[in-house]
């Protein structure tokens, strides 16, 4: 159960997070098909430090962008989008 | 019988003698004794059959090591709650009057199990048998076979009425392992003012301080750790509980075994921990020795062989041979000689270490350079076979013994550091897996760090202590606890296994692996360990490695010509020690698995009879059954009054999301497939919200109460998830627009009239709002007041019928429901539930999201009509309709189907078929609801088919395909009663 650090309300415990990944870039209606595929379901499923968007759902309700270690699950600071 | 209660000794209270039975004997024990040691106290050697082979075994080890003895319990919990426990490990089960233990994988009995003639098929069942044996189309023949008689203990029907908690603790530091070394942690850390949890998976502190000789600070070890923490008020003591997992940032799983009936309420608590800092001091295991024939009853750890004497009175046996590779077993045969015993030590290094001495002096005759190689004995050791231990199948002697003792080296207990991510190494010269380097967060005490003796423990836990204080900004004022330095030991001596004899030599007692399938594994090039493991199931399920790791590894280097260190380890996982489900569950199951929602008139409901059903979190009236009414007949009788007169629903669950700002017109214009920029303040919209993907997320009304001001009515059980995508949307993408999103769903209660006679009641009521339909046609909604209370008014219809929502605030639902049925009772007002609901819906075609929806639905796919070219907002999904997927021309559409049986209502699910050239069928589409229809007396179906709307136009019939039986109907337009909607504004 990973510490999380809500940049409003402090660490808390991971159930009280949502998380929901990697942030991607919405591209416009003119995107041609497999751009709009790419932004759908492409990610980078990176093993390392890696961004992710988190909700402190049971909390603040806030979204905030993490910065974390997908091995070690060392967590390298939070932010505001 | 070979093993005895001593008149005196151990920590067992004499005066308490507990009764139990075992396989239905009655058999005593005393205050104190767990249930294993209470079986080997009254002779019992054979306590279980192996999973695999069946064969018969005994006691191997005194804790949580232990392999062969998991038993079937039956335990009265008091408060008539009789709890079944079928694979409790014997040497976990503290002993409790009226405890009832049974063996488990034997038939008929113990000493005569039928099946262990499947021992006689070994050959057969060697590594992979599975995988090379089993296939179809034989496989469903053997499984039932095979399951038969696999598998360890009987799970009961009935519910497991015991009582689970669950707790919650945070600490400064925690301890894992109350011996030598964890001792001295926590007294240093608890000297630095921190605030320690110390847990420990035996009864009370010291660890094998109870039961090795040694003295700390002058006094006995036992003395010492009994006395070591007092008056340190923040410490917390947790004994019988076993720390199985180490987790993220701190945070750990400890499961606390606790006696029910004697001392609270929960007879077990999961605590989930979160440490700033962790000492693990879990010291190590004992490993078998790897010979023939090495699993027969009375082949024990000669630790635990120690233990048993020293910590509860019981000898094992009286003639024994301890076979040894290290120091430690001198202590157990000398104490053993002492007890009475004759003994014999066979140790494989060639000279007799100096320890030697002390043990000869007390009688145990001393053999160097000798390995046991090897029992005999049917139903246990009646006599080992010894031999030189550099030539196993050289000239053998044969010993009379009922206990083999044997003491095949130290295993670090490494278990949490590796869940942690911890890498290990290996140790040459102590021949074991140590830690590289603790894990950030954590202190590594005592044996698990490669102290080896008790003086070097307590150097170390109390360094351990002290770091953990610097950690965390403090510093310990105490000294080091002191032992008296011991003499060197000698270095142990690897023999991991007997080549040349014949014979199998178990590796794993609990999977029942052998040398054999090992070796054959490692031929079949299974090489790896984690390969090996998953091959011959080595180190799996209860045992997790802990008796059976490191010489199953050693066996697969020599086997592969590489050595240990080359060969590495498997990667240890949570849990150490089985958990119960019951104990991970804790308070959540039954009625307090979710918590249930109720409607604010909810006694209203159960005053007018109602049958209550969950409805997505809700608990909701299903229907009103009247006296001698079946729940079908009180349905269909409901939805009939409604179309007939008028009918009362409480649809207080129906989601309320207000949506308030400035921009919150073009915020929801982004957010919904439905335009909603041109509705005007007090109108109502039908609007549909999408996923990214273009799926079908939610439909509900949406109505503008004032220009920036906007109420949502999602599905009830999507109320939350709707809120959700606004608010995510909102904050990741539109964080510039100004708009608020809240739920007010609690705050109203919504009660709706429905029916041709739904105004006549309503207008019986006081209200400042005018209710002619050119005021409040459909689609329109208003405020006011209602009897004096603050009421909205909303003209919006799940039934196809004229219905006024009135919502007031939730208080009010009670006297609002009272004052409805009054004004209503001239007009024969009808209650109905959900499923009257349904049927109107369905009668109506209204889609309900979820049911005639799934995760493929799109817009078009329901007869919505495509956005316009003119509206330029990129709403959520709007790109994922112009996709080539979207627009395949065979998508599946929505229908309605009228079942040329009027009788007959086909099953949801149904699939619509087509039969191809050859006869086969081919699905294209199915049906996601269907009913009876009190209004058209016969069935009706609404359904999603390729091709739908062009097979309604044509008026084709399809065939219906469930469970092996045919039915055709016709497909027709989704909506069976009033297609105009003029009932809506009548």
């Amino acid at each position: 159960m990973q510490l999380i650090p809500c940049p409003w309300c402090g660490e808390r415990a991971e159930p009280e997070f949502v998380c929901g990944g990697e942030p991607v870039a919405r591209p416009p209606l003119s995107v041609d098909d497999a751009g709009w595929a790419d932004y759908l379901y492409l990610r980078t499923n990176t093993k390392g430090v890696h961004r992710e968007v988190w909700c402190h759902a049971g909390g603040c309700g806030q979204w905030f962008v993490l910065t974390r270690d997908t091995v070690t699950h060392a967590v390298h600071g939070s932010a505001a989008p | 019988m070979t093993a005895i209660r001593l008149p005196a000794g151990g920590a067992i209270d004499r005066a308490a003698p507990i009764h139990f039975t075992w396989q239905g004997r009655r058999l005593t024990g005393y205050a104190g004794d767990t249930l294993a040691s209470a079986l080997l106290a009254n002779g019992v050697r054979v306590v279980a059959r192996s999973y695999r082979l069946h064969r018969p075994r005994g006691l191997w080890g005194a804790g949580a090591e232990e392999p062969n003895a998991v038993v079937d319990v039956t335990t009265d919990e008091g408060g008539g709650i009789t709890a079944h426990d079928p694979n409790a490990r014997a040497t976990l089960v503290g002993l409790r009057p009226g405890l009832a233990a049974r063996a488990v994988n034997a038939w008929p009995c113990l000493h005569f199990d039928a099946t262990a003639a499947i021992d006689l098929l070994h050959p057969f069942l060697a590594a992979g048998f599975y995988y090379k044996t089993f296939f179809p189309p034989h496989w469903p023949f053997w499984e039932r076979r095979i399951r038969a008689v696999a598998g360890l203990g009987r799970v009961r029907e009935e519910a497991d009425r015991r009582n689970f908690e669950t707790r919650h603790a945070h600490c400064d530091v925690l301890v894992i392992g109350a011996g030598p070394a964890g001792l001295a942690a926590a007294r240093a850390a608890a000297a630095a003012g921190l605030g320690v949890l110390l847990v420990d998976d035996n009864p009370e502190p010291g660890g094998s301080l109870q039961w090795r000789a040694g003295s700390v600070e002058g006094a006995t070890g036992a003395a010492w750790a009994a006395a070591a923490l007092d008056g340190a008020a923040n410490v917390t003591w947790l004994a019988n509980t076993t720390a199985f997992g180490a987790y993220d940032h701190g945070s750990f799983g400890l499961i606390e075994r606790r006696d029910a009936a004697a001392s609270g309420w929960a007879r077990e608590r999961l605590w989930l921990v979160r440490a700033r800092h962790a000492v693990l001091a879990t010291g190590a295991i004992e490993r078998p020795l790897v010979f023939p024939d090495n699993d027969r009853p009375g082949v024990m750890s000669a630790d635990a062989v120690l233990r048993y004497l020293r910590r509860w009175g019981v000898r094992a046996g009286r003639r024994v041979l301890v076979a040894t590779t290290n120091d430690s077993a001198y202590e157990v045969a000398a104490a053993l000689a002492e007890a009475g015993c004759e003994v014999v030590l066979a140790d494989a290094r060639p000279a007799a270490p100096a320890v030697a001495a002390a043990a000869a002096e007390r009688g145990v005759h001393v053999r160097a350079g000798m390995v046991v190689c090897g029992t005999a004995g049917r139903m246990g050791v009646r006599t080992a076979e010894l031999a030189p231990a550099d030539a196993p199948d050289g000239p053998r002697e044969r010993l009379a013994v009922d206990l083999v003792a044997v003491a095949g080296g130290w295993s670090p207990t490494v278990h949490l550091h590796c869940h942690a991510g911890g890498a290990l190494r290996w140790d040459a010269a102590r021949l074991a897996f140590l830690p590289t380097a603790a894990m950030p967060g954590m202190q590594l005490a005592g044996t698990v760090a490669g102290a080896w003796t008790l003086a070097d423990c307590l150097a170390d836990g109390h360094r351990a202590g002290v770091a953990a204080a610097h950690a965390l900004g403090r510093s310990v004022a105490i000294a080091a606890p002191h032992a008296a330095a011991e003499p060197e030991a000698a270095p142990p001596r690897a023999v991991w296994q007997l080549g040349g004899l014949p014979g199998r030599q178990w590796v794993d007692f609990h999977n029942d692996v052998t040398t054999t399938e090992i070796r054959t594994a490692a031929a079949e090039n299974y090489a790896a360990v984690e390969h090996l493991k998953r091959y011959t199931t080595l180190g799996m399920a209860a045992d997790q490695g802990r008796t059976s790791n490191v010489n199953g590894i050693a066996v697969l280097a020599a086997e592969t010509g590489r050595g240990i260190a080359e060969t590495g380890t498997t990667r240890f996982r949570p849990p150490y020690t089985p958990v119960s489900f019951g104990a991970l569950a804790g308070l959540r199951h039954g009625a307090t698995f979710v918590p249930l929602r109720h409607l604010p008139a909810h006694d209203c409901h159960r005053a007018a009879g109602a049958e209550f059903r969950d409805y997505g979190g809700w608990n909701r009236p299903a229907c009103y059954p009247r006296r001698g009414e079946s729940t079908a007949q009180a349905i269909r009788r409901e939805a009939a009054a409604v179309r007939a007169g008028v009918g009362l629903f409480d649809g207080s669950s129906l989601g309320k999301i207000e949506v308030d700002g400035a921009d919150a017109v073009r915020f929801l214009d982004l957010m919904y497939f439905t335009p909603l920029a041109g509705l005007k303040p007090g109108r109502l919209r039908y609007a549909i919200l999408l996923r990214e993907t273009g799926i079908v997320f939610d439909d509900g009304i949406v109505g503008r109460l004032a220009p920036d001001r906007f109420l949502l009515s999602p599905s009830s059980s999507h109320t939350a998830g709707v809120l959700w995508l606004l608010e995510q949307w909102r904050q990741t993408e539109y964080p510039s627009l100004a708009v608020a999103c809240h739920d007010v769903t609690a705050h109203w209660a919504t009660l709706t009239l429905t029916g041709p006679k739904a105004r006549a009641v309503l207008a019986r009521l006081a209200t400042d709002i005018d209710l002619t339909d050119a005021a409040l046609p459909h689609m329109a909604m208003a405020a006011g007041r209602l009897e004096g209370v603050p009421c909205r008014l909303a003209r919006a219809s799940f039934t196809g019928e004229a219905s006024y929502e009135v919502s007031v605030p939730a208080g009010y639902a009670a006297a609002l429901w009272q004052r409805l049925r009054e004004a209503g009772a001239g007009f024969g007002i009808t209650p109905f539930g959900i499923e009257a609901l349904s049927v109107l819906r369905a009668e109506k075609g209204y889609i309900l999201i979820g049911a005639d929806t799934d995760g493929t639905t799109m817009p078009a796919d329901l007869g919505l009509p495509e956005p316009s070219a003119k509206r330029t907002a990129a709403f959520v999904g709007r790109r994922s309709l112009a996709t080539p997927d979207a627009r395949r021309p065979d998508r599946r559409q929505f229908v309605g189907l009228l079942p040329d049986d009027p009788a007959f209502v086909p099953a949801v699910g149904s699939h619509a078929v087509v039969r191809e050239q050859d006869g086969k069928m081919r699905s294209i589409g199915w049906i996601t609801t269907a009913c009876h229809s009190p209004v058209l007396g016969r069935s009706i179906a609404l359904g999603m088919i390729a091709g739908g709307r062009a097979l309604a136009e044509a008026g084709a019939t399809v065939e219906l395909f469930h469970l092996g039986a045919t039915s055709r109907a016709v497909v027709t337009r989704p909506c069976f009663v009033d297609p105009a909607g003029e009932k809506l504004h009548a």
